[in-house]
């Protein structure tokens, strides 16, 4: 659904989503990072398990919200990514020991 | 609006959500007057217990009307289920006093020891838990976690969703709800009672004061008495996470969508606009020391309201003796009483008389007109 840019030209780095290795760039976020992946990222809701996705990418909606390195309820489109970072689609509610 | 009631509740919080819709549940014609979305709401500070233990220190009744409460709880959420379908998700399953350290380990025995030589034991079932027995039905408490008091007969509800369920069950029993009607004068002329609102005057047959601390200015206008002593509590609510909370307990409990409240602070303060960041703090680490995992979760919201507190601790229910047909109720424990208000209440005002047995102790008449010492019952 996202094709990155051709201009984009910054260098790229591996993050890991759900176990899998996805290519990402310098400065992406981990939503924007998700989103470019290709893969199905959508969340489930923590109450009725809908599927989600990021969508305001600015710190407001909360529909991003993802664990990341064993921290659950990160909101991804605020966190930059970094090389070898683990990512995890949360599926539903954050579990309390993580 | 120019139609006469049979009764016109005043305060449409959950008490008086509650006694109007257990009147309208037995086929009375009800108006609700409430204030509107800025009025000091003592139900805001609910912490949705449906709690038994540690009630009625001082007042053995007080403990039979609770435990009469906690029991007909079952029949309330099912009715209002098939009512408005709308599950209140009533958990019952036993609840926790846990204490931190030896001190409030021997306090905490100690005042159950005074409610067993008080009530009984039978027909109370609170007992003290050593910490290992305690992480056998919460397994993690954390180790300065001493024990605690468990009650089999305590639980908590989603309160916001009974409230919910109480108005749209008005709907469906032709309860009229009229939010902007502070209630400013109340006379009676030829067996009929008249209130004066801001937007015009409603008539009535009868009436229920259920407006919380303000029935202490609207008592006196009926002839009835209702002194009380307000407190402030705070509320602190994290994300959503997992179940991990099997039990509730007094000061902390799982939603049945995931949030973790915290709470149960007490201050004399009355405003209740700021919120005070060192007495969350203090509730924030005791829950953290009792669940360690607690400090890896994020607050999302915190609060404070004013909370009713007649001025012994103990509920107020009366008929005016100068005003019959003129009832004033209130409470601390608007949720955990709101079985007996729906059902008890409301048929005692329907049949024109409070019956002493179950809540003549209640009356304000305790108090001898003065006030007696706050010794809270809560």
């Amino acid at each position: 659904m996202f094709r990155r840019s051709d201009q984009d030209r910054r260098p790229s780095l591996q993050i890991f989503v759900d176990g899998v290795t996805v290519e990402a760039r310098e400065g992406d976020t981990v939503s924007a990072a998700l989103l470019a992946s290709g893969r199905d990222v959508r969340r489930e809701t923590a109450v009725s398990g809908a599927p989600r996705l990021p969508y305001c990418m600015m710190g407001v909606c909360f529909d991003c919200l993802v664990t990341i390195d064993g921290v659950g309820n990160r909101q991804g489109c605020l966190v930059p990514v970094a090389a070898g970072m683990q990512i995890e689609i949360q599926k539903g509610k954050r579990e309390i020991g993580r | 609006m120019h139609r006469d009631y049979d009764v016109a509740v005043v305060g449409g919080g959950l008490l008086g959500s509650a006694i109007a819709w257990g009147l309208g549940r037995l086929g009375k014609s009800v108006a609700v007057l409430d204030e509107g979305d800025i009025a000091k709401r003592a139900s805001r500070a609910n912490f949705a217990l449906v709690w038994v233990q540690s009630k009625g220190l001082g007042m053995p009744a007080y403990t039979g009307w609770t435990v009469r409460a906690s029991q007909a709880w079952p029949s309330l959420a099912a009715e209002l289920k098939d009512q408005t379908g709308l599950d209140v998700c009533l958990q019952q399953n036993g609840g926790f006093h846990l204490t931190l350290g030896e001190d409030e380990y021997e306090q905490r025995t100690q005042l159950v020891t005074r409610m067993h030589n008080q009530v009984g034991a039978a027909d109370y079932r609170m007992e003290m838990l050593k910490a290992s027995e305690v992480k056998r039905m919460l397994p993690l408490i954390g180790p300065e976690v001493s024990g605690g008091s468990f009650c089999p007969f305590d639980g908590h509800v989603n309160s916001l969703r009974t409230f919910r369920a109480f108005h749209t069950g008005f709907k469906a029993f032709g309860v009229d709800y009229f939010p902007e009607r502070p209630v400013s004068a109340i006379t009676k002329s030829g067996g009929e009672f008249s209130l004066t609102t801001p937007q015009g005057e409603i008539r009535a047959h009868k009436i229920v004061l259920a407006a919380g601390n303000a029935n202490q200015t609207l008592a006196p206008m009926v002839g009835l008495f209702a002194p009380m002593g307000p407190t402030r509590g705070q509320i602190v609510v994290t994300e959503r996470t997992m179940p991990f909370l099997p039990h509730p307990l007094t000061t902390i409990r799982q939603t049945d969508e995931g949030t973790v409240m915290i709470g149960d602070s007490k201050e004399d303060e009355l405003d209740d606009r700021a919120l005070k960041h060192s007495i969350s703090a203090v509730m924030a680490d005791r829950a953290q020391r009792m669940f360690p995992h607690l400090a890896r979760l994020n607050v999302v919201r915190s609060w404070t309201g004013i909370r009713v507190m007649p001025q012994d601790g103990f509920p107020i229910y009366d008929q005016s003796e100068t005003h019959p047909g003129a009832y004033v109720a209130c409470c601390h424990s608007g949720v955990t009483l709101a079985s007996n208000h729906a059902f008890e209440i409301a048929r005692m005002v329907t049949a024109g008389a409070l019956e002493p047995e179950l809540v003549g102790a209640f009356s304000a008449r305790r108090f001898g007109g003065e006030g007696a010492a706050n010794n809270s019952g809560y």
